[in-house]
């Protein structure tokens, strides 16, 4: 063995994104504290400039072959890509790839942050944030979500979720004045540390079980163990079975995938509004850019049988969702179950059990979570807009505020799928399309009955809207024009995945 | 032709924009107006593709066909035959007219730009489902007519309108929700979208058992539209809450697109499971009749019986002759059904107009409230009440005659591996309704028509007025050309029902 053979390479253009969030995150802290109070404003366009700076080097990618970088020497050739049913050739044991997968994930990342900051640049100072702490952990947190989307052996991943996670207590609980934000924070924390431990010992049976962490090596030795050839090691099996079902479940809490879902609908209430959208929206995509790479890559030998768990899960995800958004009379809290519902569709297709159509499969899920985005920032933008969560305060709303009025009827209907909010609309067909494709028809029809549950509580919202105003209408005047302009950019997202749904739906 | 197509979808989707681009105090000014102009025009369209549609081919004619969401295999395909020309035809007749009515009876409800542009869109919907020719493009269409019908419903409704609007939604959503499943459940198998493909090769490429899975979950959704019999409850709520031009073009054109959606989908498409479910759609359908049928005379013989709700239930009784003609799975019966609707389309959207105009003049369909002895009080309009009930009776002569004597009569020689029996039985059952249909129908009559001269307390009725007489004449004379000649209309849909029946 030769020493060159142990030198890695560094590929700095594929690690640039996470690279200058995380490089932009300590200047942003700093900047801060150096600003006169005045001028405390300027941090929140310094972050926009390290978010869209991020995305530079990821568009230069984006053409490109796909390569790894972190590799350990052995793996010369053959990248191991998603969906691979039978593992053929020399595995990839690269660490970090930026390939398609991973740059879409990395953008739903910097354009959501991108929309939050806009959200927060105004109402900081209302909120009483701490602006310098606010945007340091908003960009480390994305940082681990860029980390995450690339990650590709068991240890870089769950560093990366820690990354993602640990901002993201400290962030839900900035309010510090409010005990509600501290209390949701300290659920959210207690939650994510207990989900984090099942998932570090599921971790720890699979290496145990394969002797691996690289995704690649690990699919090919559960193959090996749960191929035909693998009889004689039956507990091995079985381990790397609870290791995988373990690990999945710290996956599980972050999708809030019922039943882990429980801390979702108290956290997003406490927290403050654009951080309970970055929540449900850039984190949130995290946590299911990590669940698709562990089932299509490290974990697609055992497809048959986390297929029929995660079609259970999904199932029981999108209708509890659903059904408890029906009772809610506060906004954030029925977006809050709406996601929790949203996240149920987002599951249907990784509940296919068909490795070598596994990929197709996939590609909806991505391409729901990209729509996902556009409209559920958008709809969280609009609340943020109106200064209270109370539905009742939406009663009457197209009459002194017609603009947002408007923008949040169309992102409620794109939530609900029904024209003229045809971006859901197709989303959610894709989803059907998968769930029919892999034989799972009563899935299909399950989602069906809950598209409907759902409809009744968003088309109910949008009622308020055009309703005749009363006491409890909210009075407020003109928001602040960066807000308008997070509105704004979610509604031409919107609007383009409608008209022309396959940028989304022909990304991945 | 192709530019026809497209204009008629585009033109009322200009309309929305212009309304909203205009300062908004000059929209709601001409709104009523720049609806008429848009819904005229789409007339004038489709009565242009009525002139260059060629009635000797069979097939689609004018295919757009854009490749639209590749990634999703689905393609903006449009076409026109003699299956959906008769009905694209009564959408554009009964939209034109429902906004010509609307220049002078706007309901009262909130801002006109609104209720124009809701309408406009609604256009969009009904026509593009008739003019689909993708399957996930239909379902689009098909769900693009849901949100303004429940926001007119809900918005410029009476009578419990928000609850009747949500059901309406409820209802039709998990009905097309469920019809969409199926659309990819057979896709997954026969890999396309494409209805002239799949009609001539699906047969082929989908096992029995998804086919049947496959025709379960889209009748399902078609049934719900209908109304079929056990699904139709969302039905007498809308209708008795929506507005007048509400009602007439859910009753018109919306209940179509469930029966076109047979006729067109889900029986050539899946001829191997057809057999299956026929005899059911057939038995739910006669179910339909008499039980839409007593439903009208309990209703005819209660003091505060809405006339609205009246003929929302007639409506579940026409359409149970439509299903009946369906599940003969005969080419006569798919043209009874089509035919059948065509008529109900042209006789139920004057009825309601009629009992819009009643509502108009003594603020209430109730039968107490309307009172007696319309001959003598307002003869024209009580004439005119008379002959389209006579009409919905099914007088022969008149539209409604022929659909539902061509669907008994395909009852009673049902197409191959269907019991002949049973379905004569079902039509005799349905013959019944007929008579029921006549019973209530005439008591109608005797009762708002007829009787003694008017009590003092009874509010008097004014005659027709010009805008009223111009909007119902034209259906007026369609109801006599359709009874009088129904080679007409069964020449236009004739030729392309037999290419579609070839593999059933």
């Amino acid at each position: 063995m030769t020493i060159s053979s142990l030198v890695q390479n560094v590929s700095y253009a594929q690690i640039a994104a996470p690279l200058i969030v995380a490089a932009g995150a300590v200047a942003v802290l700093v900047a801060e504290v150096f600003l006169p109070p005045k001028r405390k404003p300027l941090v929140s366009w310094l972050s926009l400039l390290v978010l869209a700076g991020a995305a530079a080097p990821d568009i230069a990618l984006w053409p490109g072959r796909t390569i790894g970088t972190f590799c350990m020497p052995q793996s010369a050739a053959g990248l191991y890509s998603l969906g691979i049913g039978e593992p053929h050739g020399m595995p990839s044991t690269c660490s970090y790839v930026a390939d398609r997968f991973t740059l879409i994930f990395q953008f739903i990342a910097l354009a959501g942050a991108f929309i939050v900051v806009l959200m927060s640049a105004a109402s900081m100072k209302r909120d009483r944030i701490p602006t310098g702490e606010y945007h340091f952990l908003l960009l480390s947190s994305v940082a681990g979500v860029l980390v995450l989307a690339a990650s590709r052996d068991l240890i870089t991943l769950t560093i990366a979720l820690e990354t993602v996670s640990l901002p993201a207590f400290a962030l839900v609980g900035l309010k510090r004045w409010s005990g509600r934000s501290s209390e949701a924070a300290l659920k959210f924390f207690l939650v994510s540390v207990a989900s984090t431990a099942v998932m570090l010992f599921g971790i720890s049976l699979v290496y145990g079980a394969t002797g691996n962490v690289h995704f690649g090596p690990v699919a090919l030795h559960l193959h090996a163990l749960t191929g035909a050839t693998g009889g004689t090691s039956g507990p091995i099996r079985h381990l790397a079975y609870l290791g995988a079902g373990m690990t999945l479940v710290g996956f599980g809490f972050k999708v809030s995938a019922v039943p882990f879902h429980f801390w979702t609908p108290d956290t997003y209430a406490g927290a403050p509004v654009p951080v309970a959208a970055y929540l449900s929206v850039v984190s949130k995509a995290a946590g299911f850019a990590g669940l698709i790479l562990l089932t299509g890559t490290a974990f697609s030998p055992l497809l048959n049988k986390t297929g029929p768990l995660l079609a259970v899960l999904a199932a029981l995800t999108m209708s509890l969702g659903n059904l408890v958004a029906l009772r809610q009379r506060d906004a954030v809290r029925l977006l809050a179950w709406s996601t929790i519902g949203q996240a149920g569709y987002i599951l249907v297709p990784l509940a296919a059990h068909d490795p070598t159509s596994y990929t197709k499969h996939i590609n909806a899920s991505v391409a729901y979570i990209i729509m996902y985005a556009a409209m559920n920032l958008g709809a969280f933008a609009v609340v943020h807009s109106v200064h209270s969560t109370s539905l009742d305060a939406y009663r009457g709303l197209a009459k002194t505020r017609p603009l947002a009025s408007a923008a949040l009827a169309f992102f409620l209907l794109c939530l609900a799928g029904l024209p003229p909010g045809l971006m859901g609309l197709f989303a959610k067909v894709a989803v059907f399309g998968a769930a029919a494709g892999s034989h799972l028809v009563w899935l299909a029809v399950v989602m069906a009955v809950n598209v409907v549950i759902a409809l009744y509580y968003y088309l109910s919202w949008t009622a308020r809207l055009f309703a005749t105003p009363d006491a409890a209408t909210a009075a407020v005047g003109r928001s602040p024009a960066t807000l308008r302009f997070a509105i704004g950019l979610t509604v031409l997202a919107a609007l383009l995945f409608s008209v022309w749904p396959q940028s989304a739906l022909g990304a991945f | 032709m192709k530019a026809l197509l497209l204009a008629m979808l585009l033109v009322p989707l200009a309309g929305i924009a212009v309304l909203y681009l205009l300062p908004r105090d000059v929209a709601e000014r001409s709104a009523t107006r720049v609806g008429f102009y848009a819904g005229g025009a789409v007339l004038v369209l489709a009565a242009a593709l009525a002139c260059v549609f060629d009635y000797t081919k069979t097939g689609y004619q004018a295919g757009v066909n854009w490749n639209w969401i590749p990634a999703l295999h689905i393609r903006f395909q449009l076409g026109v035959d003699g299956i959906s020309l008769p009905l694209v035809l009564l959408t554009a007749l009964l939209s034109a007219l429902c906004f010509f009515y609307s220049i002078r009876h706007m309901p009262d409800g909130g801002s006109q730009r609104s209720y124009t542009a809701l309408l406009l869109l609604l256009e969009i919907g009904m026509l593009g489902t008739f003019l689909a020719a993708d399957l996930i493009l239909f379902f689009v269409f098909f769900e693009i007519v849901l949100l303004p019908m429940w926001a007119l419903i809900a918005y410029w409704g009476t009578d419990g309108a928000k609850a009747a609007a949500n059901k309406f939604i409820l209802y039709t959503l998990l009905g097309s929700a469920v019809m969409v499943v199926g659309f990819l459940v057979l896709f997954a198998y026969a890999d396309s979208f494409d209805m002239a493909w799949l009609t001539a090769h699906a047969r082929g490429d989908v096992p029995k058992g998804a086919a049947l899975t496959a025709f379960a979950l889209i009748a399902l959704g078609f049934a719900v539209k209908t109304p079929m019999f056990p699904l139709h409850t969302w039905l007498p709520d809308a209708h008795t809450a929506a507005p007048t031009t509400g009602s007439v073009l859910l009753a018109g054109v919306l209940l179509k697109m469930g029966t076109y959606g047979f006729v067109r989908i889900a029986v050539p498409i899946l001829p191997q499971a057809a057999p299956t479910y026929a005899p059911a759609l057939a038995a739910f359908g006669v179910v339909g009749v008499i039980y839409g049928s007593l439903a009208c005379l309990s209703i005819a013989r209660k003091p505060d019986g809405d006339l609205k709700r009246l003929i929302a239930y007639s409506s579940i009784g026409h359409m149970g002759f439509v299903l009946l003609g369906i599940g003969s799975l005969t080419t006569v019966g798919m043209n009874a059904a089509l035919f059948a609707s065509v008529a109900h389309g042209l006789i139920t959207g004057l009825l309601f107009f009629l009992v819009g105009g009643l509502k108009v003049r003594v603020h209430s369909a109730k039968l107490d409230d309307i009172g007696r002895a319309l001959y003598r009080r307002a003869p024209k309009y009580g004439v005119l009440i008379a002959f389209a009930a006579m009409a919905s009776l099914g007088l022969p002569g008149l539209a409604g005659f022929w659909g539902e004597v061509l669907a008994l009569f395909s009852a009673t020689r049902p197409g191959t591996g269907l019991t002949q029996g049973s379905y004569i039985a079902m039509a005799s059952i349905a013959a019944v309704g007929l008579v029921l249909t006549a019973t209530y129908l005439l008591a109608v009559v005797r009762r708002v028509c007829m009787g003694p001269a008017a009590t003092p307390s009874e509010q008097p009725v004014t005659e027709l007025t010009a805008v009223e007489t111009a909007t119902w004449t034209p259906l007026v004379l369609l109801t006599l050309l359709a009874g009088l000649w129904p080679a007409l209309l069964l020449g236009i849909t004739n030729p392309a029902v037999r290419v579609l029946m070839k593999g059933v």
